[in-house]
């Protein structure tokens, strides 16, 4: 697809999670914890605040709208601030510097006097109603000549646990809030410019890792489409697939629009009670409804079941709209007949209701309330078709897809958050902050200074465990042993089920140590680890899996193997070297190293050919 | 260059790029704007630009309606926030007052009564005085002879025990007189202001009759307690729940979101007193806490006061180094009353030796009457009765529930 063609125009917003012992207004540590541990629980109400302007903010009176009663989970890890039963403390020292050098990474500026907010947020995720955040620096650049228009520090909210209740462990983690201008052109660029941001903040080292910890929201227009955003994209690789798949839609619905208004095609304002035309239905669900409500979209057949995204028609996000009243669905007769319902019924739904097959009938069947709701829904959804594309906030579904959230939040309602002094940034300050190496520029060090494969250098330049080899480097220990170490054996025992928590870097590097001195065999390595990650000490490790062999004891195991052996090496030659490796390794269960063994063997080998 | 005031919009030239926004106010040499995305910055003031300003937001007029077949209750205010306005322009966070703004914000409170205002004062609690307690107890009196079914007064959380202890001993009530604050913020949606709000005017139109503090039960919105209010402390700095009933079970709950009362047997019912008021205070009267080494010379000096608490120590003890110092006060008619920092239990001068001096001295034993109480207490004593042997007996009985004849296990 000819992106620049359809005026495609992409930003992000990333959110992540900085790595700070506490929290950025208590001092509680930034621990995640499980759900299952904790300690207590409260129940809150929230309630939207009359605004100057006379006026409740449309998303908090939409939530509102319910009378909702929300748990808390707390934990001995978090305190009263969490509950919002205590005044937030000073502004976390550690945060606003970590935040101010990501900043300086994306030559921003910051802001001379930084004034903490109120957001207003009640959908329970924040106790007290509100998110604190801070705006800490302006117009940063991109590697694609783009804006990086603003950095915020803002505090995490509390994770949902299910249904009204959340835990408090997360609530207030520090947070960096980083939002792009509109200035990609294409998935691919959306994709890079996403994966440069995560680099250059995981090149602080100071940010949290995982799923979860980094969350990447993308708006998303194309000419004559409309700004959607699209929530909570955790995988990188799928943010491509995501801008592809908006544009698809967008064009989709921009064609169906076309469509209707060519056709004259329009939206009946009122559902109609058609329950007694299915009283002996074979559709268990009108069936067991209490009312069966339709809606005449005239002249939209067809488009309705068309498809916008793999997999999703306009139907289908009638249907999302439909489910914030609490039904479970809609049927529309472009796809009928079927689930039980007839053709017959499907004919005695046109007549009933003066429609032909030129027209488009929803069905929406539940109690009358939510029926009623549901179908002003679909009229509402069904309208915006005849625009084209309607802006709304829109959440990621597994493969890209996405599906309608709330419409696009109006302008945040914010005002000071009084219990937090404002912070200067003086010159001094900012000029004093140092900034970290870019992890791509170490990766180039590390195979340049190291000599280690280019790939590798990568690899372990973005690993979580950077630091870990930075030490081994630092002791003298081969890179590349230290790296294959990290990222393949430490890996794989996991997956085998070691608890490779349990092994500090020290004993990490002590391991090493032996194998570069010679007191345990490289292929000891996975063995000793998985021993060491059981408690053992890393001496008690050796001695019990690999002790260490004398070059003589091992002259005559493999003397021993090979003579065993002799009519076999005397046909293969040089070619039962590799079996004979294998008979040997296992011999000596890892306490000599392969490249001694194949040595001894080859000779071994050799004076066996010979003898014949 | 106009200077510049709240509300005015402006252009700023910052970090190469130029930006409209709201001038909010000068902080710390810094000019605080208000972004149209609605994050405060502050900046340079030399780098803004006035560019207009813009006619006042008139307040929006929605009236509201009093339903005149309910019960009539009077919130008197004196500077507790009950119900706030945010205005997000300027982020400026207001108090409420009237009847129509308080109904606006808590509309759940047009359901339970119709109401009459009273702005009295909006001060700080902790900068409430005795003159101004007795401005309180006359403007509740006034109301109850007005006939009101009951009367709210809104109060900082700080001192609002001395207040309703002072109002408690200074004025009979038919009728319940809720005392109600909130310990979060009215602005904020997580407020306990809405909630306190209604379980104190549920508690008003009930069949209570004395003056109590409705507060916050516990940290969740479930429930609020009825606290006597000469039984009741603050004793938390920031929680909901910081008010509790020292000595005494919470004279009953109100239930939330269903606002289902629970009265206690020994609460004082409806219509048991006749309303009378005895507005004098003797404001010469001192609470002073004893500690360690406190050095006699912290005491007053004779005839500088007429009365003195003491927040004595365990059961009600003072250094030994002070009993001739007390007793030139007492000799000169200084009254001296012994109550206990450890809060919970009972004055007992009579089993260790300093105990026994204190007695023999003229201390008076103020039982279990809280130290802050036994204050309010005194000024009431001393400025209504003038006679030492009937002061004697104010002191050692109990006028509104204050001191307890007997100390209840379980609590």
């Amino acid at each position: 697809m000819d992106y620049e063609k359809i005026g495609l125009l992409a930003g992000i917003e990333i959110h992540q999670q900085l790595d700070t012992k506490e929290k950025l207004f208590c001092r509680c540590p930034t621990l995640l914890r499980k759900t299952e541990e904790h300690s207590g629980e409260y129940h809150r109400y929230l309630r939207a605040t009359e605004s100057e302007m006379g006026e409740i903010d449309d998303a908090a009176r939409e939530e509102m709208k319910r009378e909702r009663k929300f748990t808390y989970y707390t934990y001995d890890s978090t305190c009263l601030v969490e509950n919002d039963e205590e005044p937030p403390a000073p502004l976390n020292q550690e945060a606003l510097v970590l935040s101010l050098t990501i900043a300086k990474m994306f030559g921003m500026t910051p802001i001379e006097q930084i004034n903490m907010m109120r957001k207003l947020v009640i959908d329970g995720s924040n106790t007290s109603g509100f998110q604190r955040t801070a705006l800490i620096a302006v117009n940063g650049t991109l590697p694609n000549g783009g804006r990086i228009e603003t950095l915020c520090l803002e505090e995490e909210a509390a994770q949902r646990v299910e249904g009204e209740i959340f835990s408090l462990d997360r609530l207030g983690i520090p947070l960096v809030e980083i939002t792009t201008s509109p200035c990609m052109h294409t998935p691919e660029e959306v994709r890079e410019m996403a994966g440069y941001l995560g680099m250059v903040l995981r090149s602080t080292g100071q940010v949290k890792r995982g799923l979860g910890t980094i969350r990447q929201d993308v708006n998303i227009s194309i000419t004559g489409g409309a700004r959607i955003e699209v929530k909570g994209v955790q995988e990188l690789d799928l943010v491509a697939d995501v801008v592809k798949r908006e544009a698809l839609r967008q064009q989709n619905l921009i064609m169906i629009r076309d469509q209707l208004l060519s056709r004259g095609a329009f939206v009946q304002p009122a559902p109609v009670d058609v329950t007694g035309l299915f009283t002996d239905t074979g559709s268990s669900i009108l069936k067991k409804a209490k009312i069966i409500l339709a809606v005449c979209l005239i002249g939209f057949s067809g488009l309705v079941g068309y498809e916008i995204q793999p997999g999703r028609r306009l139907g289908t996000e009638m249907s999302d709209y439909a489910k914030k009243c609490g039904v479970g669905g809609i049927f529309h007769t472009d796809e009928l007949p079927a689930y039980g319902i007839t053709t017959d019924e499907v004919e005695a739904l046109h007549r009933a209701l003066g429609t032909t097959e030129k027209d488009c009938i929803v069905l929406v069947a539940a109690t009358p309330k939510q029926a009623h709701c549901a179908a002003m829904q679909v009229i509402k959804r069904a309208g915006f078709a005849l625009d084209g594309v309607p802006e709304e906030t829109r959440k990621m579904l597994p493969e890209g897809n996405t599906a309608y959230m709330r419409p696009l939040p109006g302008a945040a309602r914010m005002y000071p958050e009084t219990d937090v002094l404002p912070v200067l940034v003086e010159p001094s300050m900012w000029d004093s902050i140092s900034l970290p190496e870019l992890l791509i520029v170490r990766a180039l060090r590390f195979s340049t200074e190291l000599g280690i494969d280019e790939g590798l250098a990568r690899q372990i330049a973005f690993s979580e465990r950077l630091p870990l080899f930075e030490r081994a480097v630092m002791e003298r220990i081969n890179p590349t042993l230290a790296a294959r170490t990290i990222l393949g054996i430490l890996k794989e025992i996991q997956r085998d089920g070691a608890d490779i928590s349990m092994i500090s870097d020290d004993r990490f590097i002590e391991v090493l140590h032996a194998v570069e001195s010679g007191k345990a065999a490289k292929e000891a390595i996975p063995e000793l680890l998985r021993m060491v990650a059981k408690g053992a000490g890393t001496d008690e490790a050796i001695k019990k899996c690999a002790p260490a062999i004398s070059r003589d004891q091992l002259h005559a195991i493999i003397t021993k193997i090979v003579d065993e052996r002799a009519a076999f090496v005397q046909e293969k030659g040089n070619a039962a070297l590799v079996p004979l490796m294998g008979v040997v390794m296992a011999e000596v269960r890892g306490s000599s190293d392969g490249k001694i063994v194949s040595e001894l063997l080859r000779k071994e080998i050799e004076r066996v050919c010979k003898s014949r | 260059m106009e200077r510049l005031k709240t509300g005015d919009r402006i252009e700023c030239s910052y970090a190469g790029t130029r930006f409209n926004g709201t001038y909010i106010t000068s902080r710390e040499g810094k000019a605080v704007i208000k972004l149209d995305s609605g994050y405060n910055i502050g900046v340079g003031s030399d780098t803004c630009r006035f560019m207009e300003r813009p006619d006042p937001v008139g307040r929006p007029e929605i009236s509201t309606t009093q339903n005149d077949s309910l019960p009539h209750l009077s919130i008197i205010s004196t500077g507790g926030t009950i119900a706030s306005r945010i205005d997000y322009r300027t982020g400026a966070v207001t108090s409420q007052f009237d009847a129509d703004d308080i109904l606006r914000a808590i509309p759940g409170l047009s359901g339970i009564a119709r109401y009459r205002t009273t702005q009295l004062y909006t001060i700080l609690s902790e900068n409430m005085t005795p003159a101004i307690w007795q401005e309180l107890a006359a403007a509740v009196y006034k109301e109850i002879k007005n006939g009101a079914t009951g009367v709210i007064v809104t109060h900082g959380t700080d001192t609002m025990s001395y207040s309703s202890a002072a109002v408690s001993f200074m004025v009979d009530t038919p009728v319940p007189v809720i005392f109600v604050g909130s310990q979060r913020s009215a602005d904020r949606p997580s407020s306990d202001n809405t909630m306190n709000a209604l379980c104190s005017a549920t508690a008003a139109v009930s069949p209570l009759g004395e003056v109590a503090v409705v507060m916050h039960a516990s940290t969740s919105d479930d429930r609020c307690a009825i606290h006597r209010a000469t039984r009741v402390r603050k004793m938390h700095t920031s929680r909901r729940d910081a008010f509790q009933s020292i000595g005494i079970a919470p004279l009953g709950y109100v239930d939330y979101p269903s606002l289902d009362i629970h009265l206690s047997p020994g609460a004082v019912r409806r219509g048991s007193r006749e309303p009378a008021i005895s507005p004098v205070l003797d404001e010469s009267c001192r609470l002073l806490y004893f500690y360690p080494g406190m050095p006699p010379s912290a005491l007053p000096e004779t005839g500088e006061v007429h009365g003195l608490v003491l927040a004595g120590t365990g059961l009600g003890h003072v250094s030994t180094d002070w009993i001739p110092a007390l007793k030139t006060l007492v000799d000169d008619g200084t009254i001296i009353m012994m109550t206990s920092q450890c809060l919970n239990g009972r004055v007992c001068d009579r089993v260790y030796d300093t105990g026994r001096d204190l007695l023999k001295i003229g201390v008076i034993e103020g039982a279990d009457t809280l130290p802050e109480v036994a204050l309010v207490k005194m000024m009431w004593v001393l400025g209504n009765e003038k006679d030492p042997e009937k002061q004697r007996l104010l002191f050692s009985s109990s006028i509104k529930g204050e001191c307890m004849r007997r100390s209840l296990h379980g609590l």
